[in-house]
């Protein structure tokens, strides 16, 4: 049996890298018409794409909009402009100038113009009472926002930052329009109007988004589809069911290694499968506010239970986990190298020795029986397994965790209350840089994107510290220190870093893989060859 | 006075043991179903001692291993053993289904009695509320209790889950205990009870309630079945206990959905014993009706 195994994977994994060559070839002329269904794994919990920070939210909504720049997938992650045409960076990279283009007109049929830009940035960096801006922090060094005339607008910078030009390519940054924020600084939650390729038709919770071709999208010719449907998927035996009959051509997010093998071998060479490392980690934040997680003896205790490279061996198996890293993606230019990696708290290769040490912290720390819950989400992949590996993890050092499964709307309301002991986060990014990804560590009260409602200014200094480095080795150093004392204090550790793994049907063309799920999802490219 | 001439169980405390061999005697495959319930519920009990592994320990090194000394029902996409999980499985399903069906048939025959004492506009109204719950599939009813309730684990045990399998039960006792109430508040015992001028409620458990202790019984264990095979659909359906709590329904639905084929083994066996612990529990109901009902003794 284990070798049917074997060979299922070895026949997918051949697949795989036989089909992106299929992928790549050069592919017929764009087709224009037909309706894409694909699957969205999870409801989205806001239309709101500045507070949100699941994939859920980018996958129905990132149709509708546009952004300033965003990523160019076939040289990821080198940029190119959205409603963006051209830009100038002056020398000391505190100027950023944007010249937008004349055609981008919103679905109500009002001009985009710098207004909107600024409006849209001055609500992600500054946001209103009531509004919620997840990344508000990586924009902090913005200081001013310009419209000379309509069709340009100036970022003035405090201090040079070495971040901000890619992060005006945020799939995040949806542009609004100036007039309704102006209207109701809260309308981006309750309604869909942007300037993307397709315009809003309805959704219907727990089944469906749907969107029509934006006639006058910017991009001429674009987009080629008349519509799309993005069907919403609780279940995922019940979205796999549905790709593996056709109801649905494609789910973006990613599917487990089982489903991967359980897909090609129904349908073959129909099916085309795409993977790659993932700029997104499994998370474990503790809830700084609450005993005993307020001592770091406990945090850091249940960090080093957890043993890491073993279970990277086992849930990639399983799950869409595979490599053991820091604060930043393995292999990315800022990451710790495995030998370093292994001489931090919980990263060591000794599980026995961590272990006995564990015990010893929490005896110290007067929680020798430790018992708590933990709050996961009801997500298969790869919530579920990971969740289930660590209700293990921390019984192999006498405490016991009941593991609680929220849906995302009680998940996201449990972690923006506090109403949590233990919560297996997630840190969602789409770019490998560190003034997104630390944010996960800073102090809650810079970063709501911190769940661990920890203040540590120690933190918050070397993060200021390497924002402001414009030297790569420098940088680097400091980011490294900055590592060091995030899992030394481990108010929220890393467990694994996601692999991402693609299926789409062969017919489905111009979609592009990339190592984040959140890009490439506006489907302007995106045809149909049949 | 009353209980004298009531239809009573047939068990004098002088002559329990031949009672119980009585049982046997003309039950013998209520007495074998009776046999695997208490070989569950001691396994349940004493699953700690029983179970070969913890039914949380992850091994990777036997994931997904066929059925072997080792691992005699073998393991999951975990390494989990599968012996030790459907052990454990036996706890929260037996747990949940005694409280659920003790819970439900409790509050039933309570509403069924007090239905069938008090009649009149009383009656009225219970019976047409039992019959709007009892319009509901039972599936759908725990499903709606559940969804709203959330979760409440005292003790290891989600009581809510208890809630939620238990008030489909209600109706349905309540109404099957009414009929047999409504025979009862006719005789002159209870017009004897109230002419001396004794309480509802003494005339209620004095005197009705331990002559509807016979149906009560045969209810009480024909719905534990039915907890069992509710817990395990609401668990299959992710309503129920959640992961890694070793319950037969949930060991069904997870990974094993991914795996089943690679691994038949890690459906089989909690699914064999869902249904042996339904078919038993059935069974024993069936017997037990059989034995104490004396219309089915002629």
């Amino acid at each position: 049996m284990k070798h049917s195994m074997l060979a299922g994977a070895v026949a997918a994994v051949s697949l795989a890298l036989a089909v992106p060559a299929i992928a790549q070839a050069p592919s017929a002329t764009p087709k224009r018409g037909g309706t894409l269904t694909f699957a969205i794994s999870a409801e989205a919990p806001t239309y709101d794409c500045h507070a949100g920070n699941t994939y859920a939210v980018v996958h129905a909504v990132a149709p509708f909009y546009s952004t300033l720049l965003k990523f160019d997938l076939s040289k990821y992650p080198a940029v190119e402009g959205d409603v963006a045409e051209s830009w100038e960076i002056s020398p000391d990279q505190k100027t950023f100038t944007f010249r937008l283009r004349d055609n981008v007109v919103f679905h109500d049929g009002t001009r985009l113009t710098s207004r909107d830009v600024r409006a849209t940035y001055e609500r992600l960096r500054n946001p209103p009472p009531g509004v919620v801006s997840v990344r508000r922090a990586s924009y902090e060094d913005i200081s001013e926002i310009l419209t000379p005339d309509e069709r340009t607008v100036v970022f003035k910078l405090s201090e040079a930052n070495p971040s901000v030009f890619q992060n005006f390519a945020s799939p995040w940054d949806c542009i609004y329009s100036a007039a309704k924020l102006a209207e109701d600084p809260l309308f981006p939650q309750k309604t869909i109007m942007g300037t993307g390729p397709f315009k809003f038709v309805e959704h219907v919770r727990g089944s469906h988004f749907a969107g029509v071709r934006h006639e006058q999208y910017h991009v001429r010719g674009q987009p080629y589809l008349d519509g799309f449907r993005g069907v919403i998927f609780s279940q995922g035996s019940a979205m796999l069911n549905a790709l593996q009959g056709g109801q649905v051509l494609a789910e973006f997010r990613s599917l487990s290694p089982a489903e991967r093998d359980r897909i090609v071998g129904t349908l073959g060479q129909r099916i085309r499968i795409e993977e790659e490392s993932w700029v997104l980690k499994l998370t474990v934040a503790f809830n700084a506010e609450k005993a005993p997680f307020n001592d770091p003896r406990v945090r850091r205790a249940l960090s080093m239970a957890i043993d890491r490279w073993g279970g990277s061996q086992g849930l990639s198996r399983i799950a869409t986990l595979r490599a053991v890293g820091g604060v930043m993606r393995p292999g990315s230019p800022f990451a710790t190298p495995e030998a370093e990696l292994a001489k931090l708290p919980g990263f060591g290769r000794d599980i026995r020795a961590a272990r006995e040490e564990a015990r010893r912290l929490l005896r110290e720390a007067g929680v020798p029986n430790l018992s708590f819950v933990l709050t996961n989400r009801t997500l298969a992949q790869p919530y579920t397994p990971g969740g289930v590996f660590l209700v293990d993890q921390w019984r192999q050092i006498g405490v016991t965790v009941e593991h609680r499964q929220l849906e995302t709307a009680a998940y996201n309301a449990a972690q923006a209350n506090g109403t949590f002991d233990v919560i297996l986060d997630f840190s969602n990014e789409f770019m490998d840089e560190p003034n997104n990804g630390l944010t996960k560590y800073i102090s809650s009260d810079r970063s709501p994107n911190n769940p661990a409602r920890a203040v540590d200014r120690d933190l918050d200094r070397l993060y200021d510290q390497q924002r402001r480095e414009t030297d790569p080795a420098k940088r680097n150093a400091i980011i490294q220190e900055f590592e060091r004392l995030a899992m030394e204090r481990a108010y929220t550790v890393p467990l694994l870093w996601w692999h991402r793994i693609v299926a789409t049907h062969q017919h489905l063309r111009g979609w592009q893989m990339s190592p984040s799920h959140l890009l490439g999802q506006s489907l302007a490219g995106v045809w149909l060859d049949q | 006075m009353a209980v004298a001439s009531a239809p009573a169980l047939p068990s004098p405390v002088g002559r329990r043991r031949a009672a119980w061999l009585d049982f046997i005697i003309a039950q013998p495959l209520g007495a074998v179903a009776l046999f695997v319930v208490l070989v569950m519920a001691l396994a349940a009990i004493f699953a700690d001692v029983v179970a070969p592994y913890d039914p949380l320990e992850i091994d990777w090194g036997a994931m997904l291993s066929a059925p072997s000394m080792e691992h005699p029902f073998g393991t999951d996409s975990f390494g989990r053993d599968i012996f030790t999980r459907v052990i454990y499985g036996a706890r929260t399903a037996l747990a949940i289904g005694l409280l659920s069906s003790l819970i439900g048939c409790t509050l039933g025959a309570a509403i069924g009695i007090a239905s069938a004492y008090f009649g009149g506009r009383v009656d009225m109204v219970v019976q047409r509320l039992v019959d709007m719950f009892l319009a509901f599939p039972i599936i759908v009813l725990a499903l709606v209790v559940v969804a709203i309730l959330g979760r409440l684990p005292v003790l290891g045990v989600d009581m809510n889950l208890v809630l939620a399998i238990a008030v489909p039960i209600v109706p349905k006792v309540a109404r099957v205990i009414r009929s047999s109430a409504l025979t009862i508040v006719t005789m002159p015992y209870i017009d004897a009870a109230r002419t001396a001028g004794y309480s509802h409620l003494r005339i209620i458990l004095r005197h009705i309630a331990p002559n509807v202790a016979a149906p009560y019984l045969i209810l009480l264990t024909a719905f534990i079945a039915q907890a069992i095979l509710l817990e395990a659909s609401l668990s299959f359906l992710g309503l129920g206990v959640t992961e890694p709590t070793p319950a037969w329904g949930l060991m069904l639905s997870g990974n094993a959905s991914d795996f089943y084929r690679e691994a038949p083994w890690m459906i089989l066996f909690p699914g064999l014993a869902i249904s042996l612990a339904v078919f038993a529990f059935n069974l024993f109901g069936d017997a037990l009706r059989d034995w104490l009902d004396p219309k089915f003794k002629t």
